[in-house]
């Protein structure tokens, strides 16, 4: 049965991208922190146990009581999207669940059940279970989170990197060639090493800026001044871990996704020994006149910088929006198509699967036309060159801010971990210190959810990278029944934040409760 | 020999399955419902919300894993039902996203909201989730509203595959009197599940005589509503399919995948035997307290066999009432067969990963919840 005339609204498309932006901006709220404080409660619990000191275990108890807060958030926020994969993207979900959906099922066998049956242990089994069984069960707690990163990073990477799949006409979709491919591709594993390590920063953060307070306030300063050596030792790691795969992830886009590349450098024209930018006027509420403009106004930039970032060579050429549009030659002189090309190709694949269908015409020649062409399946559906750009300014400056803001915590850190090892922290001079880590709170939010918007809106218009537009990819509703749910949860998820925000803010302030000898 | 068909019906039993231990854990939203009417002080609220805070993460990841289950091995129905009945699932997600919070924001200091609001959310989840999960179910055998035709995909106005037939959004299912009927029968079910799960694992005798006698008047319940359903499934036309894929409708198809598949038939009888045992020894034995094991073993059985029914033996799962052709079946709707095949090979963790939370829920219930432990700490 077929609906010629009934065609998909934009509003559709936008209010399901609004509604999806809004749930994984939400997740990405709590998460990150989820995966940071269960390394420092992890680290504050083995401490305990190897010492057997009653401070220790109030202190990794304590961390553990934030963690709860927190926790049961993430994981609600969590099922919403695992299910708007079908509810707002139904198409997406038949198009390629046949590999998409594999890794979800293995992050609920694997990694949730690790994660839900030894968080009641970790909160609850105190007083019931051994103490090694008890640490056996926060470092599993955190494995668990960490794991379930790990598939579910797997099935953003292979959106943004398509590989260990094939076409098949008699189904109409995507399937799996290679589960070594989609499970272990390096776009994966790097994604995976950049968002963990990320999260643990933004655990780090917490742990130091919370502990500050109390130095602050004059009191907790013993639980102060250990907490802050292990956040500041993770936090120093994690960032130096993130700047290296964040560069290695520059490497990658730059060969996978070339027009990510150009957004995030809003480069029109691109070329040999290009520059990397630090600043030029690029205005971040309207897409900015790439066709006929040589480069951005104003622009500052490190002479050969974005060569290196793209291609690990002084002199290579990175493309801009209009090479890329135009097409070129790589910088492995690989010819690259055009958008006209890659249309054409795409239609081509489009009309052959149809007529393998309808037709009747299974002949090896169609099959083969689809299989040629299929790479560019996605470009069948584009009627508008510009609809393949990204949001070319919003992209821009939220690749500088989370830059920016990844350097400084570097530098952070590195200043908290002197300090807090050479000097003594809790002395009134550090008092900027302490102040600095209160406001670094909110700017290691805006780093982590700065990284994912370049990710994903980087990525426009594909929800796999040129197979499947986001046009293509939607559920059939009304705009409608999408706006309702949109804003009920964004009033559910508003209110739900403010109360953890209060609850936090309260049980920072009433502190760790400190043992006695007889409650061991 | 490992073939195509023998992977689609492996894992339509794993779904199966996975829908068998979702229902049992149920238990949950079958106790929260009775928050209020089971604690009459403030106190025993609380015995009933630290029992089911305990295992809440339990059904929680069921249901997560049961989603990610059905994606992996038959994507066209996640496409065509969370796609088309949108604003079902979307009710049914809600009531589990203000569940989660809720054990524990509730008695938390500064949570501005109150612990009354987190309790009500609790019973709104109890109710609404069996309610509406029991009513997807019952589409399995009663129909849905919806079309599919993946030529689509190559029509670059209208590219969506499945449409629903018309504007309710899946709230249609909620007309069908006998889709209403099932989703009562599971929500009486958690409540019977939920009373015996705290009559196991709360050590106080007040609530456990309270717990008894609730007991009796929900397995009443459940029974005539179910057996009202299950009656009408066995009698209906069912949706069969055949060699060539074309489905047609057959008189009594449900009572004759019953008769052709012993294993089902068995497995059906056993779990509705072991799930009676289970409630009728509590009732009658005062000092028996475990009839969640029983009863819950039982409940397993028996909602995997009503899956089995629903999509073995060449039975359309997700019948189309607006077009028989659109039908989803087991081989039409399945993932390939390498995805099976290595989905397959990542199944054979289940043992292990159900031995660990045997182990862990062990250790943690080893001492029965009461009030005295609601002094300590460790609490919601």
């Amino acid at each position: 049965m077929n609906h010629l005339l009934l065609e998909i609204a934009p509003s559709v498309v936008d209010w399901s991208r609004a509604q999806f932006a809004l749930t994984a901006a939400y997740h990405w709220l709590f998460v990150p922190l989820t995966l940071g404080l269960a390394v420092i409660m992890g680290i504050a619990e083995t401490i305990y146990y190897r010492t057997g000191q009653l401070s220790w275990r109030d202190t990794a108890r304590f961390w553990e009581k934030l963690f709860g807060i927190n926790f049961a958030i993430g994981v609600a926020t969590g099922i919403i999207l695992e299910f708007e994969f079908g509810t707002n993207w139904s198409n997406y979900s038949w198009f390629v669940g046949d590999i998409f959906g594999a890794p979800l099922a293995i992050e609920g066998i694997v990694a949730f059940f690790m994660e839900s049956t030894f968080v009641a242990v970790m909160f609850f089994g105190w007083k019931k279970v051994s103490r090694g069984f008890h640490l056996a069960s926060t470092w599993l707690t955190g494995l668990g989170a960490t794991i379930s990163a790990w598939w579910i990073l797997v099935a953003n990477a292979w959106m943004q990197y398509p590989i260990g799949q094939q076409f098949n006409p008699d189904t109409m979709r995507f399937e799996m060639s290679s589960f070594a491919d989609v499970a272990l591709s390096p776009f994966a594993v790097d994604k995976f090493l950049h968002t963990v390590t990320s999260s643990w920063l933004i655990g780090a953060v917490f742990c130091v800026a919370v502990s500050c307070w109390y130095l602050l306030k004059g009191r907790e300063t013993v639980m102060a001044r250990r907490s802050i050596k292990i956040g500041a030792s993770v936090g120093l790691f994690a960032a130096l871990a993130a700047f290296a795969t964040g560069d290695n992830s520059a490497y990658m886009v730059a060969r996978t996704q070339p027009m990510k590349l150009a957004a995030m450098e809003a480069l029109y024209n691109g070329g040999k020994s290009q520059s990397l930018t630090l600043f030029a006027a690029v205005n971040p509420f309207a897409q900015p006149d790439y066709a006929s403009q040589k480069e951005p106004a104003c622009r500052i930039a490190f002479p050969n910088l974005l060569s290196v970032l793209a291609t690990h060579d002084l002199n290579g050429y990175v493309p801009g929006i209009n090479d890329i549009i135009n097409g070129y030659t790589d910088n492995e002189g690989q010819r690259q198509p055009s958008l006209a090309e890659k249309v054409d190709m795409g239609k081509k694949a489009i009309d052959a699967v149809a007529l393998y269908r309808t037709m009747g015409n299974k002949s090896e020649k169609t099959r083969r036309t689809v299989a040629d062409n299929v790479k560019y399946f996605g470009y069948g559906y584009v009627k508008d060159a510009s609809r393949t750009v990204p949001p070319i300014g919003i992209t821009f400056w939220l690749f500088r801010t989370m830059v920016g803001l990844g350097t400084f915590f570097m530098l952070f850190f590195a200043v908290v971990l002197f300090v807090v090892f050479r000097k003594d922290i809790s002395e009134r001079k550090f008092r900027w210190l302490h102040i600095l880590a209160l406001i670094a709170i909110p700017l290691a939010w805006i780093c982590s959810e700065s990284g994912w918007m370049v990710a994903e809106i980087g990525r426009q218009p594909w929800t796999i990278q040129d197979m499947l537009p986001t046009w293509v990819a939607v559920s059939d509703l009304q705009p409608r029944s999408i706006m309702i749910t949109f804003f009920l949860f964004l009033a559910l998820f508003t209110t739900l934040l403010a109360v953890e925000i209060s609850i936090l803010c309260k049980q920072i302030k009433k502190g760790p409760e400190h043992s006695n000898n007889d409650t061991l | 020999m490992i073939t195509y068909s023998f992977l689609q019906h492996y894992w339509w039993f794993i779904i199966s399955l996975l829908g068998g231990i979702l229902v049992f854990l149920l238990f949950v939203q079958g106790a929260n419902t009775m928050i209020f009417s089971l604690g009459k002080t403030s106190e025993e609220r609380r015995l009933v919300i630290n029992s089911t805070g305990r295992k809440w993460e339990f059904t929680f990841t069921t249901l997560v894993t049961f989603g990610g289950a059905f994606f992996a091995s038959f994507p066209l129905f996640y496409s065509t039902s969370f796609g088309g009945a949108y604003w079902l699932w979307m009710i049914i997600l809600f009531s589990f996203v203000i569940q989660a919070v809720s054990y524990e924001f509730q008695n938390k200091i500064g949570n501005f909201l109150g612990p009354r609001t987190f309790q009500i959310c609790l019973v709104i989840n109890g109710i609404v989730g069996p309610l509406l999960l029991g009513g997807a179910v019952a589409t399995f055998f009663d129909g849905s509203n919806f079309t599919v035709d993946k030529m689509n995909i190559a029509n670059s106005f209208q590219p969506v595959i499945s449409r629903w037939a018309n504007a309710s959004c899946g709230l249609d299912a909620l007309l069908d009197i006998y889709n209403v009927i099932f989703g009562i029968a599971v929500l009486f079910l958690a409540r019977v599940l939920g009373l015996l799960y705290m009559t196991n694992n709360i050590d106080d005798d007040s609530l456990r005589q309270r717990m008894r006698r609730s007991l009796i008047w929900n397995s009443a319940a459940f029974l005539v509503f179910f057996l009202i359903f299950f009656v009408h499934v066995l009698v209906k036309d069912g949706y069969a399919y055949y060699s060539d894929g074309v489905i047609v409708m057959e008189p009594m198809k449900y009572l004759h995948n019953l008769f052709a598949n012993p294993f089902v038939l068995i497995l059906l009888l056993a779990g509705v035997v072991s799930l009676l045992a289970g409630i009728i020894m509590t009732i009658v034995k005062s000092g028996f307290i475990k009839g969640i094991w029983l009863s819950g073993f039982g409940t397993v059985m028996a909602v995997t066999a009503i899956f089995l029914m629903a999509g073995w033996n060449n039975t359309a799962y997700y019948p189309s009432n607006v077009d028989l052709q659109s039908s989803l079946t087991i081989a039409n709707s399945c993932s390939s067969e390498f995805t099976l095949r290595t989905m397959a090979v990542v199944s054979l963790l289940v043992p292990f990963v159900l031995a660990y939370i045997y182990y862990a829920w062990r250790s943690i219930d080893s001492k029965k919840l009461d009030r005295q432990e609601l002094k300590g700490g460790d609490i919601y």
